[in-house]
């Protein structure tokens, strides 16, 4: 068994659970100050989320740990390379955070107008942040010899990445407004509805111009698309839901509206991590300096040991996340409890 | 200040505003279990409310906890890469464990200790009060473990690397349960939960008391000080037979450490003493002000008064911590407020068997306020540990000098550091305020006899709200 393969399969799979689970948390926040007018409103938007955020954004820091774990190289490389790009990040989820937890808490139009601002604020840095460092990585980013970033700051806010960050903005929008429609009913649920369906225009646009200009430039997406033929039936099965859910905003089938999102949203994943194979990090300096999951990887005791964790640990995660979710199922009702 | 100095002012920063929240995490998850039992074994409504304030303070407490931690996750990476590419192969499976035994477990469940009060039963409610404090328990498991290799290094080989033509070192596991369990492991996971504990039960004391005082909800409040009681006394006892058998670990593993915790820069003639009090003085390599008890270390490392301890001036120049006078304080304050918390618990049970406790409107006062003491102690405590371990970063193999990223130059660096100096002030002082607001506010009325308040549903636009969700439910 190819342990290396493994473990470029199971970072997928933890930022493909990020992307889809606090994917939506962020897009709720996105969506916050445009779509949830009174107080009651936006108590509901940020109650929808309110049990079940926190369990969420582990899967981010599950994914940074075993990045660590697995390929230490890459983890020290990106995350010094992408220094002030990931306290802008670490700023952004504080801010979200805390304002989910604070808002509540005192009465007051300036108090809970600021937290409401500085939510809308975190949610949406962290997307376009998160989108702009995945476009830099899918791109390729300036690696020496030594496996040292060589760029700054500046060289990380190209074309392509501001495309992918605006891109992920808007499908998480868009995730987040699918799971809102679970949440919520009524009068409120067919704005969040009408606010979907023009998000989903904009989201086709920005998708379209990157899948183009990524298949185009991006320097192993293309190259892996004819080496992997099978690939192109994720694409087309991608370009079906993606049909396919425009029709359930139509028909305001809302559970299936977010399976389709999820569905859109791991292809994305999809699509950035078959980009990537078998690199890990692609030096646009030297295609000789990549960062590949052989060469950048732990021992193969580690990759075997965290194996075993991930083994024993992930199944019950994903039972008892999914029993969170059933217990909290169904619409928002503002309790004493609540935010 | 250059990148290093930058970058470990940083991360002491961030450590020390985030370990606010653990032992806390920790202390009140074993307080909120025990009070939960006794609500589910007397079915008082009274414990019912009690309860119920405490899990909205676990609550706040948490969200900042999780806010606060994720940084620290990501700066070894940042900041610290060249240490990254050496430990990564040992240092990143602890911490990607914790991921998944612990902050999932902890996230998920804390959903319904906080909100899940109309969702779920009574038992399935205490049920995850036992994972969160579980989950707790776990992470402090995995994160020792990850700091304690630090100290402590085992179940490794140093191998060497060809990257691009250059030959790279990197530490490698050979044996992953001996780097589990390296020789600092326990003694340090003992005494880090202790000390939880014990700040767990000066909270429940801190608040009780204010009640108390207040004259508000008094029974049910005396009730929950005696229960912390017993749980301060048994482990303020208790640590401090742990924080001997750590500091034995210490003499024998990181003989320099115990030298700056003790503040012995030259080796005595004869047995080495221990201070009671002083204050080093690192330019002069002297302690100031010091009341010792002559020979009482070497009695403490070998039992008898005349062995001697070496000093720091047997170790290389550049093999000695550089912040001895901060090591020396931090570890006399931690140790003295340890001694404080024996006495102050021994005085209250004191007077609890007297029958007089509640009487005694001064030791209640104090109780309010000695809340910030176990924090402090707590953070003292790391703070010895870490500067202590200087200037190795990797016990021995790696100097915290050589561990920084190459890449970053001081204006990033600053430039954070103001951020997250900024960012905690004001985090901090909202915390603190709406902490004691929400203390303050007390327990929830009563619950009216039947049928009375339940939850305040708030339905918004058209529909019935049930209809509504099962349609959703089928859907999905």
């Amino acid at each position: 068994m190819d342990f290396h393969l493994l473990w470029f399969l199971l970072l997928g799979v933890l930022l493909g659970g990020y992307a889809v689970l606090d994917g939506f948390d962020l897009g709720v926040g996105i969506l916050h100050p445009f779509l949830a007018k009174t107080d009651a409103e936006r108590r509901i938007f940020m109650n929808a989320i309110g049990p079940t955020w926190d369990g969420n954004e582990v899967w981010l820091i599950t994914f940074g740990g075993a990045l660590f774990a697995a390929f230490p190289d890459a983890y020290a490389t990106l995350f010094s390379g992408f220094y002030l790009a990931l306290m802008a990040v670490l700023f952004a989820l504080i801010l979200r955070a805390v304002s989910l937890e604070f808002r509540s808490k005192l009465q007051g139009g300036f108090w809970r107008s600021f937290w409401d601002f500085l939510f809308f604020l975190g949610s949406f840095l962290a997307a376009v942040l998160l989108g702009v460092a995945g476009g830099n990585v899918l791109m390729g980013i300036p690696i020496g010899r030594n496996w040292e970033f060589t760029g700054n700051f500046l060289t990380l806010l190209r074309p392509f990445p501001i495309l992918t960050g605006l891109l992920t903005a808007a499908l998480l929008a868009l995730h987040g407004a699918a799971f809102l429609q679970l949440k919520t009913a009524g009068e409120l649920r067919s704005r969040i509805n009408r606010a979907a369906r023009k998000i989903y225009w904009v989201f086709l646009v920005l998708f379209l111009a990157a899948l183009a200009w990524g298949y185009m430039k991006a320097p192993y997406l293309k190259s892996n698309f004819q080496k992997y033929p099978w690939a192109w039936a994720v694409v087309g099965a991608a370009v079906l839901v993606l049909l396919w859910h425009y029709r359930c905003l139509l028909k305001e089938k809302a559970g299936r509206a977010f399976l389709g999102s999820t569905i859109l949203t791991l292809g994305a994943i999809f699509l950035f991590a078959f980009g990537l194979f078998p690199n890990i990090l692609i030096s646009s300096t030297d295609p000789a300096w990549n960062m590949t999951i052989y060469n950048a990887s732990s021992s193969l005791q580690t990759l075997k040991t965290m194996a075993v964790i991930a083994g024993i640990g992930m199944p019950v995660v994903l039972i008892y996340t999914a029993f969170i979710y059933w217990i909290f199922r169904g619409k928002v009702q503002l309790e004493e409890t609540s935010y | 200040m250059d990148v290093v100095a930058l970058s470990r002012l940083q991360f002491a920063l961030t450590t020390a505003f985030h370990y606010i929240f653990p032992p806390l995490a920790i202390g009140l998850g074993l307080m909120l279990v025990l009070l939960e039992r006794r609500y589910l074994v007397t079915k008082d409504p009274d414990y019912e409310r009690v309860v119920k304030f405490w899990t909205r303070i676990y609550g706040l407490n948490f969200a900042v906890g999780v806010a606060t931690g994720i940084i620290l996750e990501f700066e070894f990476g940042t900041n610290w890469s060249t240490y990254s590419r050496f430990v990564g192969d040992i240092f990143g499976s602890p911490l990607a464990a914790e991921g998944v035994f612990a902050f999932f477990l902890e996230s998920c469940f804390l959903g319904v200790l906080v909100f899940g009060w109309n969702r779920v039963g009574p038992k399935m409610h205490y049920f995850s009060t036992w994972m969160v404090f579980l989950g707790s328990i776990l992470s402090s498991i995995w994160i020792i473990v990850a700091n304690s290799w630090q100290q402590t290094p085992a179940g490794y080989h140093i191998v060497e690397r060809v990257v691009n033509g250059v030959t790279v070192k990197r530490a490698e596991i050979t044996d992953f349960w001996q780097a589990v369990f390296n020789p600092s492991t326990v003694h340090r996971l003992l005494h880090v939960w202790m000390a939880a504990f014990i700040l767990g039960a000066f909270l429940v004391m801190s608040v009780a008391a204010y009640f108390i005082l207040k004259k508000r909800d008094e029974k049910i409040w005396k009730e929950s000080f005696r229960s912390a009681l017993w749980v301060g006394v048994v482990f303020s006892i208790l640590v401090l037979g742990s924080g001997h058998f750590q500091a034995d670990m210490v003499a024998k593993q990181q003989p320099s450490k115990l030298a700056a915790f003790e503040g012995l820069y030259k080796t005595p003639e004869g047995g080495a003493p221990l201070y009671l009090w002083g204050l080093p003085d690192d330019e002069k390599q002297e302690v100031k002000f010091g009341l010792a008890i002559p020979g009482g270390l070497s009695f403490l490392v070998h039992g008898d008064f005349s062995t001697p301890v070496p000093g720091l001036d047997k170790f290389p120049p550049d093999e000695r911590p550089d912040l001895v006078a901060a090591t020396f304080l931090s570890y006399h304050v931690m140790v003295g407020l340890g001694m404080l918390f024996i006495f102050y618990m021994l005085l209250v049970l004191f007077f609890h068997w007297k029958g007089t406790l509640f009487q005694k409107k001064w030791l209640l006062r104090f109780s309010v306020v000695a809340v910030v003491l176990p924090l402090i102690a707590n953070e003292t405590g790391w703070g010895a540990a870490e500067m202590g371990r200087q200037p190795w970063i990797v016990w021995k193999l790696l100097k915290t000098k050589d561990a920084v990223s190459p890449i970053l130059n001081e204006a990033e660096v600053t430039a954070s550091l103001v951020m997250f100096t900024g960012l905690f002030t004001i985090l901090g002082i909202l915390w603190f305020f709406l902490l004691t607001r929400k203390i303050r506010a007390g327990l929830a009325p009563a619950p009216a006899p039947a049928g009375g308040e339940g939850s305040i549903e708030l339905e918004l636009g058209m529909g019935d709200s049930s209809s509504a969700a099962e349609t959703s439910s089928q859907e999905s």
